[in-house]
């Protein structure tokens, strides 16, 4: 038997659909092996995984919470990649963003300002994420340096520089010599949603980025151009639009995107700036982005899943020992699957006749 | 279906290679529907077809890369089923594909040697490359670097390296599209002699008259089916046209309309270094094309024409403005959409990824070179019924056929892709069209479409400038022809002066005043 890769004619609707489904299931089908090896009753792992989550309110939120910074840099990462620009560094854009938005509200702590605060934290916060992703784009565009590599250094840059900040000038005074800055004021705070809950007001923005994200690309000629650079840049060249533009204008974006991901986390869920705010968010979304097919709305919906993993991977780390490290693989096995799987979007696989038998000739 | 057996009554062998009922299925598409061919040792066979008609896959069958779905083949009678191209020539079976696949940076006798088995030792390779190509008439130096030969003489490396493996059946993909006249000639040498020591030879071809003079037996292929057999010495030029295309093809029609005008394309001493090593330095290249005419650019692929198309697009700027002038304009630092809001537009070569993103729809395609200028963008945003109105459009003034309203541009045919490519700009009613091998590679019926538009357009007062390869197509349409060698662009000639002879020295680098008798006599580099 031979299997051959087929060249569709055009792209396959359903296999777009399906292929996001058919990783998702193997990474299932491995995940389960590994449980097994790990000597874990397979079935219930992932019963622990990716059902119980789903079963209280409590968890329902908490999905709701993580997704929110995973879905609002998925969709930035997503016009990076549809214009075939690698931006891999989110991670150092949403602690540059949390760390500009946060400057605001350390340096107004106590000080009785108004509800102006906020906004203005979000307006930062996206500004820093989008100027630090700036610095890889200009070296991409002036130098010609590789933007995979640059914007992935940034992220320990930008790791090690909130480091000194919530250790050194910011650290909160009362805070015990914790490396955390004081706790924001409460109109530096993003509201939540239900009292008593963690849900907050970024769960919106998220939706409302992806609705505008939809728009952008789908209707605008600025979305005509990041796709046309992406899926044929001599063509796009004889568009008469201009490469590097895009190359800064797509860095801008998911930077900012990133940047006010950050800053929402810190100014939600967190309310203050400290180390490990953010369990590896800009590289999961990554993930988030492909897995969505670069489309705002799947990306909507990867997101919600990816952070079930994320709570699931808790929950089995409590009620079965199953290590949190896990968690990473599975994200990084269904990244694997989900890109193999995207090949058949484009290609189709048929099966050779299997009685048929090279017959070598004779020369 | 009417077979005529090839060579009259009695046949003096049994085929050489013998194809039964191939056919090749891809997907819902049937490639080749039953195709029978016997190819005989010493004849020259051709196989005529459009493009699309099935000939390029049917040639891969039988050079052991693609897999028939059904039929089978027989080598001097002995049932054979090749698993690969190595299988292929281990019979004897040689190709010279279209496409080259020579390593730029490598010699000549180092590209021979890498498709040779390793127990061969190089100096003995190059050796025999040396006698190989002298017994042959085919001049090659084997020390020179592949990137600083002409078209012509990178084809005779191929041609030399199928010659080696001592074929029995040599197959070549539409040779001559790339050669000059004389190059061509200097080929059909070469085959006759081939054919004279007893090989067969399969010659892939919709150059008709080349076909009449060069070939014995003609098999013509047209929708994956085989039309007929038939000796093409005995049939008409139309009459052939007719079987590859199933209908009479119309003539294109002179313009009538108001003659040349003023200028409104203008190259003024245009002089530009390439962006890579490998590319042509054009040369102080000066032309004017006036409102009314059809200015044809011949010459043989590599000689500067993509650089100059560059060039004029804004696709490359030109650091000093006036060395192109639009309208009146100085243009030369204006960059593509400028160029295109002063009314110029412009066709590229290469359809699918240059003219059109292969995996967007014809909607999106207009977009691409109509963003500017049409009114399919409002505030920013597209105005997607405007974009499928130009695509209607098109489609309708044009004949593009396609399966849906709104396919992917690279589902349509060539010649349907390239009708809307053209369709797409001349719709615009551009003042200046620079178009670049307008019908390469596309069928007899969409080519005449094409041409009759671009004859229109000019008869409408704009300034067409058509460059292109096909001599044919040139005298067809240009009232006034230049020539491209080395980056330098010699002086239009008018129609009636432009006669193969003269276009063909100049495509081989004679100058206008001194016509030399052998025009590659400056690249034959003995070994």
């Amino acid at each position: 038997m031979q299997l051959v890769l087929e060249r569709r004619a055009e792209r396959s609707t359903i296999a777009a659909i399906a292929s996001p489904l058919i990783a998702i299931a193997l990474t299932l089908i491995t995940m389960s092996v590994l449980f097994a090896i790990l000597g874990k009753n397979p079935i219930a792992a992932l019963g622990v995984y990716f059902i119980e989550p789903l079963t209280d309110a409590y968890s329902l939120e908490e999905i709701a919470v993580k997704a929110t910074p995973l879905v609002l840099i998925g969709v930035g990462l997503s016009f990076c990649y549809i214009a075939n620009v690698w931006n891999i560094g989110a991670e150092g854009q949403f602690l540059a963003g949390a760390v500009t938005g946060s400057w605001l509200a350390v340096h107004t702590n106590g000080m009785g300002v108004g509800h102006w605060v906020l906004p203005a934290m979000l307006l930062l916060g996206a500004l820093g994420g989008a100027l630090y992703a700036l610095i890889p784009a200009i070296c991409k565009v002036r130098f010609g340096a590789s933007e995979i590599l640059t914007s992935l250094m940034l992220v320990y840059v930008a790791d090690l520089g909130m480091d000194y900040l919530v250790r050194g000038p910011w650290r909160d005074p009362h805070g015990l010599n914790f490396p955390t800055t004081a706790e924001f004021d409460p109109v530096a705070t993003v509201p939540t949603l239900i009292d008593g809950s963690r849900l907050h007001a970024g769960a919106i923005v998220a939706l409302l980025v992806v609705m505008l994200a939809t728009v952008v690309l789908g209707r605008t000629i600025m979305g005509f151009e990041i796709r046309l650079i992406g899926a044929a840049p001599k063509a796009a060249r004889f568009s008469g639009f201009n490469a590097d533009k895009l190359v800064l204008l797509t860095f801008a974006i998911s930077g900012a995107l990133a940047g006010l991901a950050g800053i929402i986390e810190v100014a939600g869920p967190v309310g203050h700036l400290q180390p490990g705010i953010s369990p590896g968010y800009g590289f999961t979304a990554i993930i988030v982005a492909f897995l969505g097919r670069l489309n705002p709305v799947g990306i909507l919906i990867a997101g919600l899943f990816l952070a079930l993993t994320f709570i699931g991977g808790e929950s089995a780390q409590i009620s079965m020992k199953i290590p949190l490290d896990l968690t990473k693989v599975f994200q990084g096995i269904l990244l694997f699957f989900v890109l193999a799987c995207d090949s058949l979007i484009v290609f189709r696989i048929r099966i050779l006749n299997p009685f048929w038998k090279p017959v070598h000739a004779n020369a | 279906m009417h077979d005529v057996s090839p060579k009259g009554a009695s046949l003096p062998t049994e085929p050489l290679l013998r194809a039964v009922a191939i056919s090749k299925r891809y997907g819902d598409f049937l490639a080749n529907d039953r195709i029978d061919l016997d190819l005989y040792p010493a004849e020259i066979h051709a196989l005529l077809g459009e493009n699309g008609a099935g000939k390029s896959t049917l040639v891969k069958v039988m050079y052991g890369l693609i897999q028939p779905s059904e039929g089978e083949l027989y080598w001097s009678g002995q049932k054979i089923v090749l698993a690969g191209p190595s299988d292929a020539r281990a019979l004897g079976i040689g190709m010279v594909f279209q496409h080259f696949s020579l390593f730029e940076n490598l010699t000549v006798a180092e590209n021979v040697a890498l498709g040779l088995p390793a127990s061969e030792s190089f100096a003995a390779i190059s050796q025999r490359l040396a006698e190989m190509s002298r017994m042959y008439g085919l001049p090659l130096d084997p020390r020179r670097e592949v990137w600083r030969l002409s078209v012509g003489e990178r084809q005779r490396i191929e041609i030399v390296r199928a010659l080696m493996q001592n074929p029995r059946l040599l197959i070549l993909d539409e040779p001559t599209a790339v050669l000059t006249p004389q190059e061509a000639d200097q080929l059909f040498v070469v085959l006759e002699r081939l054919k004279g020591e007893g090989r067969a030879i399969l010659y892939i071809s919709h150059k008709l008259d080349e076909v009449k003079r060069l070939c014995d037996t003609a098999t013509i292929l047209r929708g994956g089916k085989k039309i007929a057999t038939c000796n093409p010495r005995l049939e008409t030029a139309a009459s052939l046209a007719r079987m590859m295309v199933g209908a009479d093809i119309g003539e294109v029609r002179a313009a009538s309309g108001h003659g040349p005008s003023s200028p409104r394309l203008v190259i003024r001493e245009l002089s530009l270094e390439p962006d890579d090593p490998h590319g042509t330095r054009l040369e102080n290249v000066s032309l004017e094309v006036r409102g009314g005419e059809v200015v044809g650019i011949a010459g043989v692929a590599g000689n500067g024409q993509d650089e100059l198309f560059a060039a004029l697009s804004g696709e490359r700027l030109v650091p000093s403005g006036g060395a192109i002038v639009i309208d009146g304009r100085a243009a030369g630092r204006l960059g593509v959409t400028d160029r295109r809001r002063l009314g110029a537009a412009f066709v590229p070569e290469e359809r699918l990824g240059h003219g059109t993103a292969p995996r967007m729809r014809l909607s999106e395609n207009v977009l691409l070179t109509g963003h500017a200028a049409s009114g399919m963008v409002k505030h920013g945003f597209v105005d997607k019924a405007a974009t499928l109105a130009v695509v209607d459009r098109t489609t309708a003034s044009f004949d593009v056929r396609k399966a849906k309203r709104d396919p992917e541009a690279a589902s349509l045919s060539g010649g349907n892709l390239q009708k809307f490519v053209v369709g797409r700009e001349i719709l615009r009613e551009p003042g200046v069209l620079v178009v670049s091998q307008p019908t390469w590679g596309v069928d007899a019926g969409a080519a005449a479409v094409i041409r009759q538009a671009l004859i229109d357009l000019a008869a409408r007062g704009s300034a067409v400038l058509v460059i292109s390869q096909d001599l044919d197509e040139l005298a067809e349409i240009a009232g006034r022809v230049a020539v491209m060698f080395h980056g330098r662009l010699s002086p239009p000639l008018d129609a009636a002066e432009a006669t193969r002879q003269r276009l063909g020295l100049l495509m081989g680098g004679a100058s206008t005043a001194a016509p030399a008798a052998e025009p590659e006599a400056s690249h034959a580099v003995g070994a």
